[in-house]
Formats: structure tokens, C-alpha cells, sequence
């Protein structure tokens, strides 16, 4: 035991002695908080597009107002004819070309008939589907409110304006006012978790092996189980404070709302940290330099991160996709603390992401802690 | 130059020796193509969605037919409770309630508005959003539609039918609106910045870690020189990643190279400069690998998947942060990468990212081979 405190007392100085990485750890969180938290939004704000004209007519004119006054597009340029609208688009200047044809007006009065061509950038087709529903829904209602002005005029209409309308109600459970802050911090903090836990821990094992001095402590009495312990609670402890102070920037500088138990965050996280820092002991015997061991770190990291549903909906993935993900950690993690935080759930309903959590960490620390030797090939 | 090439043949050596990292450098790009090219989604659709129709009858037919037949939303169950829909939105079973009034028929007989109502859970505001902009079209196009068809023509003897707009929509660069049209080139940056800059700055970051920088030092090559030697075997790796990316986004991807491919190549190599740059210059002002991997992780992998519009469309971020971007190179080679791929852009219109990516690769040199001190401490 009094081994294992002394083992401990020097990791904690050398870390403790590395500013750069002591930086890391408590700047790192703060800057990836304001900068994610901000910028991981797929909303639709007004999409500039470009309207081809032709018609000039009141109507024609009427339907272009709609699209501005919708607020959802925003009129950039006026051009007289399709082709130099589209040569827009393909420079990016503007995502949708709008093209009203020549005799729209006419054709809508006389037999009620119109049509419109959209061109939309479809290079992100998730964005274009949106602004799609966006422009189906404007012309909906513009069909409507044209049918109800066209009859008005006509002599003799029983029809007074006004007419047949729809009024839709829309509510957002769970995060009335769809804040992105408060949807992607819980999941932000979980990856900064996994970069103390898993990156430190890993370059941490292979740098003395790279220096040498994994050579001493190997040759001193200190038993394997000792060594491992001394080099994995440090970055375990590590983990949770950033967890700590993320959660403190989170609680303070960004009002998220933590509606369930911290203790049960706290519990998870020791628990997904153990999984982690496993990850990173396992990393570090596969690998002989640190070059080496960033590399599988950073390989694991990212597709952890890009399948753990934080910055695209694990629902959209297909389904060997998902049936995949249920091996990586940072999914459960992330569904955890964004259930536990944002809904307040507690323990009966996260069950499932405890179970695959705990079955992760049964596979891996295991294999870590047995693939690990203290005699080199 | 002889002394220069002999350096290069170490280098390379150094490289192609260690075989572990050389398959993760060349197997890792293939992994995450697959991976992520056909993983990562960011459309929303299969939404579990309950209708809740108190009153049955032919405008909620409709309705439910509609949902049906779109492939974006799949009818978990109809229901005439509200209480039952909400405890499924609840428990997670459905993401999306369209709730009818009990006395839509009778309403829309009447001409008086139409009331229905949209309960979506929000706790992600991107899906959320997504889901009510999708509803909403949905609702507008079906009861909407009929509404009018009833109202308009009905008693007024002329027999006019509603006026009825036909929108054709047309998707630009992406008919399918296919997401790895969207992933695969952000995944060339990603894939490049991390071969090239964070390779380089940790194999410098290792010869000063291990000592060997101050042989290099003394040694008759100049300090250019051993930045040049130390990024030429890098340079070829991420040339031969670039080939090996493309061949695969076209045969397994089917994403279109409607651009010239010289240029793609050349902008590649720009862009390969750029990040080898950034590379030596995080480098020099890290004395450990490990403090080098965090600080291009920070520096540049962070920014590499938020700010260049690789997952998250720039135009919806705020100012501030479009502003920071401006100062991505990667960001500026998206755009390349994009427009010569799927739009098919020549250089007279891709002048201007090339112009301010070529301005930073020449800043980025300069300021690193200044940076690259001759003396170690």
C-alpha cells in the first residue's frame, strides 16, 4: 500500500510539474465548451437565395415577398434568367434559386394552375431538406391565401376574406427553447473525459517506456498490479476533476440545466473513466513510441466520437451502424448525461447505457491489465 | 545537397521502419472512409410519430395516409388520446405527436381555422427542428390543400377549382441528397491535417524529447534543411492517402469528380504544405510529444471538425465564430475540395480560397522555419 502511495505521489508531481498539459486539462474545457456549444448547429438561419423573375407580375412579386417575409430566406439577388442564378449557387453565394416563369400570374387566374422551379444546393442534403419543408410549407399557405384573394375578386363571391386557415401549434418537450448549449455541453463534457482519460493515459505509459525509465520501475519490487494501479488512478483521478470543472463552467458560464442526481453523473463517469483509462493501458503495451500510441488514440478517439451520436443523431445511422455503436463507450456516456442532465432521469431508466457501460469496462480492463508485461519481448 | 538527401533517406527510413505506424497512417484513412462514409447521417428520417385523431374521419384519413407514405416519418400507432401520446413521447417510444382536433370536419365545413398541434421532443433542438419543419409541410400540403379544394369552389357556381401552385424542386450538385456527398470531402481535410500536421509536430517533438534534436543541430545541415527533410516523407504519405481517398470515394461512394483532377491535386499539396507548416510550428513551441499531440489536437483537430463546415453548415454559427473560421485553412480548402469534387469549379472560380490558403502556407513556412530554434534552450 505504502508502495502504491509513493508510486502515486510521483505521477501526480510529474503531472502536476507539466504546465503545458495542466493547461490542457483546465483550458482545453472552456474553449472546446464556448466554441462547440455554439457552432454544432444544423439550423436553417435565413438561407440567401437568388430570384429569377420573369413573370413581374403582382402575384409574382406577392410570392417573393412571402419568401423574404418568412424570415427563413433572405433575397440576395434579382437575376433575368435562370442561368447566370444557377452559376450563383455553384459559387455558393446563395443556397436556393428561386424561378418564377413567365405567365404564372395569367395561368393562376385564369385556370388556377402555376408552377415554380427550386433549385436548391444539395451538396448538404440534410440542409436542403430542411429549407425544402421551409419553401413546401411558404407555398402552402401562399396557395391558400391567393385562393381566398383570387375568389374575393371575382363579382358575385359568397367568399369573404379571411377564409379557410390553419393554425398550428408547436411545443418542444423537454428543452422548450430548443437551446443548443444545453443539448451538446453534457456531450461535450463527456468527450473532454475521454481525452484525460484515454489520450493522457496512453502517451503517459509509452513515454517512459520510450525514455527508459519504464525500465527502472520494472526492476524495482513494485508488483504489476501496483504499477498499473500507480499509473492509472492518477489520470482516473484526472478524469473526474475536469469532469468537475466542466461541469462547473457548464452549471455557471452556460445556465445548463442538471435536473437529475450529480451523484449519479459522478458515479457513471468513474465508472466510464475506468473503460477509458483500460482503452489507454491497452494502447500503450500495443505501442512502442508515443508517435505510435497518438496515433491508435487519436484513430479510436475519432471514430468513437463521430459514432457516439454527439455531433450527428445516433437514430440517423443505419442500422448495423447503431447495432455497432453499442460497443463504444462514449455512446452510453453520452446518452447518459444528456438523459440525466436534461431529463433528470435516474438510474431505472438509463439501466440499459449502465449495463453496456459495465460490459465494456468488464472486456477491456481485464484485457488491458493482462496484456500488460513487465518483461519486454 | 548531399548531405540534404542523405538526412531525407533517414527520414524516410525512419518511417517506412516503423511499420505499425505506417499502417495506421495508411490503413486509417481506408477504416474511416468506410466507417464514417457510410455511418455518419445527418438526415432525419424513419421519425416515430403518433397521430392522435379523436374524431376520424376523411381530412385525418388523409392525414394518416400521408404519413404513411412519406419515408421520413413511420406511424408508431393512431390514437384518440392525448394523455397516450404524451406518455409515449415520454417513455421514448415516439419522437413526433401531429394532434387533430375533435372537431376538424366540423371546422373545416364551417371555414373557420383549423386547429391542430405539434409536440416534438426537443431535447435535440437540430432533430427537433428538422422533425417540425418536415410536420409542418406535411400538415400544410395534405389538410391544407384539401381544406382548400372544400372551400373554394363548393357553392360559388363557377365551379373554379383552389389555385394550386406545382413546385418542381430541383437538388443541385446531389440528386440523392447522399450525406457522404457532404462527409467524404471534409473527411480528405480531416484525414490530411491529421497525417500531415500532427505527424509532424510529433516526430519533432520527439527528436528534441529524446535528444537526438542536438545531433541534427550540430550537425552541417541548416536548420531549413531539417525541416524540409523531416516533412518530405510526410509529404509523399499524405499524397498517397489523397490518391487512395479519392479512388475510394469514387468506386465505393459514387461521389462524381466533375472538376479537373490536376487541380484537385495540386490544391492537395497546397494544403498538405500548409498543414506540415502548422506541423513544425506547434512543434517548436512544445517540448514534449505529448504536450505536442495535445496542442495540435486542440489547435487543429478541433477546429478541423467544427470550424470548416466538414459536419456543421458554417452559415448557421454565429458571427464571431464564421469570423474565427475565416482563419481555418482548412476551412478555405473545404471549399476547394467541395467545389472542384461535386461542383465541378475551375480555378478562375476558385481563386479566392486558393489566393488565402496559398497567403497562409506562405505565412505558415516563414513563420516556422523562424520559429525553429538552433540552440535548445
Amino acid at each position: 500500500m505504502r508502495t502504491l502511495l509513493f508510486l502515486l505521489e510521483k505521477e501526480f508531481r510529474q503531472i502536476f510539474r507539466s504546465r503545458q498539459i495542466m493547461a490542457m486539462i483546465l483550458v482545453l474545457p472552456i474553449l472546446q465548451l464556448v466554441v462547440l456549444a455554439n457552432a454544432a448547429t444544423f439550423e436553417v438561419k435565413a438561407a440567401r437565395f437568388a430570384l429569377v423573375d420573369q413573370d413581374g407580375s403582382v402575384i409574382s412579386r406577392q410570392l417573393a415577398e412571402a419568401f423574404t417575409a418568412s424570415g427563413r430566406f433572405l433575397l440576395e439577388t434579382r437575376e433575368g434568367a435562370l442561368e447566370p442564378a444557377v452559376e450563383r449557387l455553384r459559387r455558393g453565394e446563395v443556397r436556393m434559386v428561386l424561378e418564377i416563369p413567365h405567365g404564372f400570374a395569367r395561368g393562376l387566374e385564369r385556370d388556377r394552375r402555376g408552377s415554380v422551379l427550386l433549385v436548391f444546393d444539395a451538396i448538404d442534403g440534410a440542409t436542403a431538406g430542411v429549407m425544402n419543408a421551409y419553401a413546401a410549407t411558404l407555398l402552402g399557405q401562399f396557395e391558400r391565401e391567393l385562393g381566398v384573394d383570387l375568389e374575393a375578386r371575382r363579382p358575385n363571391s359568397g367568399l369573404s376574406p379571411g377564409g379557410p386557415t390553419l393554425l398550428g401549434e408547436v411545443s418542444y418537450w423537454f428543452n422548450p427553447e430548443l437551446s443548443y448549449p444545453d443539448y451538446m455541453v453534457p456531450g461535450i463534457l463527456v468527450e473532454l473525459v475521454t481525452m484525460v482519460g484515454l489520450l493522457l493515459s496512453a502517451l503517459n505509459i509509452v513515454r517512459e517506456k520510450e525514455l527508459g525509465t519504464l525500465e527502472q520501475l520494472n526492476v524495482t519490487p513494485i508488483t504489476r498490479a501496483q504499477l498499473i494501479a500507480g499509473k492509472l488512478l492518477p489520470f482516473w483521478a484526472l478524469g473526474l476533476v475536469a469532469l468537475s470543472f466542466g461541469l462547473a463552467v457548464a452549471r455557471w458560464l452556460f445556465h445548463v440545466p442538471m435536473r437529475g442526481s450529480l451523484g449519479l453523473v459522478f458515479a457513471v463517469a468513474a465508472l466510464y473513466l475506468l473503460v477509458m483509462v483500460g482503452f489507454g493501458l491497452a494502447i500503450s503495451s500495443m505501442s512502442e513510441t508515443q508517435q505510435q500510441a497518438t496515433f491508435l488514440a487519436l484513430f479510436t478517439l475519432i471514430v468513437f466520437i463521430l459514432l457516439s451520436g454527439l455531433f450527428t443523431p445516433a437514430e440517423s445511422m443505419p442500422r448495423w451502424a447503431q447495432q455497432l455503436t453499442q460497443a463504444n463507450p462514449l455512446y452510453h456516456f453520452v446518452a447518459i448525461m444528456r438523459q440525466v442532465l436534461l431529463l433528470g432521469a435516474g438510474l431505472p431508466a438509463i439501466r440499459g447505457h449502465v449495463v453496456g457501460l459495465a460490459a465494456c469496462a468488464l472486456v477491456v480492463l481485464p484485457l488491458a491489465v493482462w496484456r500488460y508485461r513487465k518483461v519486454g519481448a | 545537397m548531399r548531405v540534404f538527401l542523405g538526412f531525407v533517406r533517414k527520414e524516410v527510413f525512419h518511417v517506412l521502419r516503423d511499420r505499425r505506424t505506417l499502417l495506421v497512417l495508411i490503413g486509417l484513412p481506408v477504416v474511416w472512409m468506410c466507417l464514417f462514409g457510410f455511418a455518419l447521417r445527418n438526415e432525419v428520417e424513419h421519425i416515430a410519430t403518433v397521430v392522435v385523431d379523436p374524431a376520424p374521419g376523411p381530412l385525418s384519413r388523409r392525414l394518416t395516409s400521408a404519413v404513411d407514405a412519406s419515408s421520413r416519418f413511420e406511424r408508431v400507432a393512431s390514437t384518440a388520446s392525448m394523455a397516450r401520446a404524451e406518455g409515449m413521447l415520454q417513455s421514448g417510444q415516439a419522437r413526433l405527436v401531429i394532434a387533430l382536433d375533435q372537431d376538424l370536419e366540423a371546422a373545416a365545413g364551417r371555414i373557420e381555422p383549423l386547429r391542430y398541434q405539434i409536440v416534438v421532443d426537443g431535447s435535440d433542438p437540430n432533430t427537433a427542428r428538422t422533425m417540425v419543419a418536415y410536420a409542418r409541410a406535411l400538415v400544410e400540403s395534405t389538410l391544407g390543400r384539401s381544406l382548400a379544394e372544400r372551400s373554394s369552389p363548393g357553392g360559388i357556381g363557377a365551379g373554379m377549382p383552389a389555385p394550386r401552385i406545382d413546385t418542381r424542386v430541383h437538388m443541385a450538385f446531389n440528386r440523392e441528397l447522399d450525406s457522404a456527398f457532404l462527409f467524404v470531402p471534409g473527411l480528405i481535410v480531416l484525414v490530411l491535417t491529421l497525417v500531415s500536421a500532427l505527424m509532424t509536430s510529433v516526430t519533432l517533438a520527439r527528436e528534441k524529447e529524446l535528444g537526438t534534436m542536438e545531433v541534427l543541430l550540430v550537425s552541417p545541415l541548416r536548420p531549413f534543411q531539417i525541416i524540409a527533410g523531416k516533412v518530405v516523407p510526410y509529404l509523399g504519405l499524405s499524397v498517397l492517402n489523397v490518391l487512395v481517398i479519392l479512388a475510394l470515394a469514387k468506386t465505393v461512394f459514387g461521389v462524381p469528380m466533375r472538376g479537373s483532377f490536376a487541380l484537385l491535386l495540386a490544391e492537395c499539396t497546397l494544403f498538405i504544405l500548409c498543414a506540415l507548416a502548422l506541423g513544425v510550428l506547434v512543434s517548436a513551441h512544445a517540448e514534449t510529444q505529448q504536450a505536442a499531440t495535445t496542442a495540435s489536437m486542440a489547435s487543429l483537430m478541433f477546429p478541423t471538425i467544427l470550424l470548416t463546415g466538414f459536419i456543421f453548415p458554417l452559415a448557421s454559427m454565429p458571427a464571431i465564430l464564421q469570423w474565427i473560421s475565416l482563419a481555418v485553412p482548412g476551412r478555405w480548402f473545404l471549399e476547394i475540395v467541395r467545389g472542384i469534387l461535386l461542383k465541378g469549379l475551375s480555378l478562375g472560380d476558385l481563386w479566392r480560397p486558393t489566393a488565402v490558403l496559398a497567403a497562409m502556407t506562405t505565412l505558415l513556412l516563414i513563420l516556422s522555419v523562424r520559429s525553429f530554434r538552433v540552440r535548445l534552450d
